[in-house]
């Protein structure tokens, strides 16, 4: 007990020393946790973004649907299956799909399209597909109407109201050709989406290409924060493998490794400036090591042994990485909880582009305690490392050479 | 003098820097024996070889060869640790200057000895005032080392010294720092201790008026012992 009482008072015999340390391990904290938490924020956002805006977070296919896309390779729709997926902790709504290729026609213009058959209502709570339009109305359950996107309509120089023709090859190579009335013009941000999507109801998808009951994927919506890749191996392990099981970074690789290559940067920056904080702090003990050497000779002289003065000095590391680390994490809240109710606005080519998908053009704080927890540790752990210098220089200290001055 | 009288019982002890390049012989061969309740002074011309002697018996550095008794435990055949622990309880030290730990009081520095040997609260208390009374600074027991003078650190080191009921104090140039006001000071007190408490002085000095105190000299030159007058009285 006295030693760490003695430990305490040397801490505040070099108060500016002091101070500085802690305020290099308060800075370090402070700008890691909020760095990582725009970050992380940023990264959840844009994924959430991103997925709710057409792929969902998890898709499940027939096994090899991915790779030749297909009517052949649809399957059979399920009440169980999807009760059982439903059953995933993490799962929150699963809206099913039925994807094909067809030319449409308006008067003399044709084009290809994707046509798109969805349950307007899941369909809804997964994509807010709803939200996207730009005139007319949202979709029913059953009939011949159906939703074109606007650069698409624009191209098929069609407008609400007005009727189109659909033909392709159906299910098992029947012919798939109807007739249906533009009900409502959607909006895309993403001009390759924009200029080929047709959506119209589930049921009317199944009709023009005869394939009852069949679908081609389903579509997941996960809870805030889930683990994306443990609940992907979860569906595995109740699907057969008839099915595969996609993630949101599968489905758009390139995307998920911009985003990862983002993340390593960013973790650079963290490293440096992690770096250059040891590097204040182990200045700073190494001139402590040089005032105090003859002190510590003389009090290992006098009889104390090795190990007690090491508790003393990692007492004393502890205590000054220890105060500026709590200290880093409590000014990091109210910052964090700041920077999420009113996050960072971003500008340039970025910020065009987010608005162009209709996204904001925000960078909004993650406050998860993870976060806090994780960068406070590894500050954490960089001081008291820092604190084996002073150990190592006890383990060789002799009273004679220490007090030699 | 009975041999049990004996606290310090070195032979052949030798020291030598450098013996590769040009060496040293800071300590040469000495033979040294003193006895319980001396008040000796170790003197000779700088680089004679004093501090490097007081080390060697005080146990911080290892002869090159030779044996170094204490109480009849060889000091030079313990390990580094048991090492530590035969110093706090056997040993006093005051050095020349910094003895003490500056953010602790006076009281606290003495007391720090007591807890390295986990003595009782209740003992530390009687013995702390004790000593407060022997180095005549009961006034200033509560005073940083900052607010004391030279010659009052000096004494707190000398009770500091004493706290562990030690064999004997080894002090290096214990007055090289004050002033002779204080120096004669801190003689007068461990003089004092010596005969009265018959604590076992041997100190390293160079100064006339702190030879003239001692009842036996020892001279070094060049790692030698060239005189040894031999104390006129015991205490
Ligand atoms: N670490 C060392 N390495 C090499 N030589 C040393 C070392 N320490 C002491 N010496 C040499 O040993 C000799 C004795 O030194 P020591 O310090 O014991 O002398 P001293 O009598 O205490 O001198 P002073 O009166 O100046 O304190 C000197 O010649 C010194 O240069
Ligand atoms: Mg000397």
């Amino acid at each position: 007990m006295w030693l760490v009482r003695l430990a305490w008072l040397n801490l505040w015999r070099n108060k500016s020393r002091t101070l500085i340390s802690m305020a290099a391990v308060f800075f370090a904290v402070v700008l890691s946790i909020v760095l990582s938490a725009i970050t992380v924020g940023a990264f959840d956002n844009m994924i959430k973004n991103l997925v709710s805006y057409y792929t969902g977070y998890i898709q499940v296919h027939r096994a090899g649907y991915w790779d030749e896309q297909t009517l052949e390779n649809s399957f059979r729709r399920s009440t169980s299956m999807e009760d059982s997926m439903m059953n995933v902790n993490s799962v929150s709504g699963i809206t099913p799909r039925l994807e094909s290729f067809s030319l449409a026609a308006s008067g003399d213009v044709t084009k290809g399209v994707m046509v798109v058959g969805v349950n307007p209502k899941t369909e809804n709570q997964a994509t807010m597909l709803e939200n996207k339009l730009v005139a007319g109305n949202y979709l029913n359950e059953t009939g011949n109407e159906v939703l074109l996107c606007e650069g698409l309509a624009e191209r098929l120089k069609l407008s609400l109201n007005d009727t189109l023709i659909l033909i392709g090859q159906g299910y098992h190579g029947a012919t798939a050709a109807g007739r249906y009335q533009v009900k409502g013009i959607v909006h895309f941000g993403s001009p390759d989406l924009n200029d080929r999507m047709l959506f119209m109801s589930l049921n009317t998808a199944q009709q023009l290409y005869s394939a009852e009951d069949m679908i081609t994927s389903y579509v997941f919506v996960l809870q805030e924060h889930s683990d994306l890749d443990e609940t992907a191996e979860q569906i595995r392990h109740l699907l057969s493998n008839h099915y595969e099981v996609m993630t949101w970074g599968d489905i758009m690789p390139e995307v998920k490794q911009h985003m990862e290559s983002e993340i390593v940067t960013d973790r650079m920056f963290l490293v440096i400036l992690d770096i250059l904080v040891g590097l204040g702090i182990f200045g700073t003990l190494l001139m402590m090591m040089v005032e105090r050497s003859f002190e510590l000779g003389m009090l290992m002289a006098i009889g104390m042994k090795k190990s007690k003065m090491i508790f003393l000095l990692v007492s004393e590391s502890v205590f000054t990485v220890m105060g500026g680390c709590i200290i880093g994490i409590l000014a990091s809240i109210p910052i964090l909880y700041y920077l999420k109710i009113n996050p960072i606005r971003f500008s340039g080519e970025l910020a065009k582009a987010y608005e162009r998908f209709g996204f904001e053009a925000v960078l909004p704080a993650s406050t998860e305690p993870e976060n806090f927890i994780w960068q406070g540790l590894v500050v954490l752990c960089i001081g008291l490392t820092l604190a084996l210098y002073p150990v190592w220089k006890v383990i060789k200290m002799d009273p004679v050479s220490s007090m030699k001055r | 003098m009975m041999k049990n009288d004996t606290v310090i019982d070195a032979h052949n002890i030798s020291k030598i820097y450098n013996p590769e390049t040009i060496p040293v012989f800071a300590v040469n061969d000495v033979h040294l024996h003193l006895n319980r309740g001396e008040f000796t002074a170790l003197v000779g011309p700088s680089g004679s070889g004093k501090t490097t002697l007081l080390n060697l018996i005080g146990g911080l550095d290892r002869p090159d060869t030779g044996n170094i008794l204490i109480n009849n435990i060889d000091i030079t055949k313990l390990s580094a640790n048991k090492l530590i622990t035969f110093r706090l309880n056997h040993i006093g030290f005051v050095f020349q200057s910094f003895n003490l730990i500056p953010v602790l009081t006076a009281r606290e520095n003495v007391e720090m000895i007591m807890h390295l040997q986990k003595s009782q609260r209740m003992d530390r208390d009687t013995r702390i005032k004790q000593l407060f009374e022997e180095v005549q600074l009961s006034d200033k027991i509560d005073s940083r080392p900052s607010q004391l003078s030279g010659g009052q650190q000096q004494r707190v080191a000398v009770a500091r010294a004493l706290a562990s009921k030690p064999q004997f104090v080894l002090a290096d140039e214990p007055t090289a720092n004050l002033d002779s006001k204080s120096a004669s000071n801190l003689l007068d007190i461990m003089a004092k201790l010596n005969t009265e408490e018959h604590i076992t002085f041997l100190f390293s000095t160079h100064d006339q008026r702190v030879i003239d105190r001692a009842r036996r000299v020892i001279t070094l030159v060049d790692g030698k012992i060239v005189s040894d007058t031999l104390p006129t009285s015991t205490a």
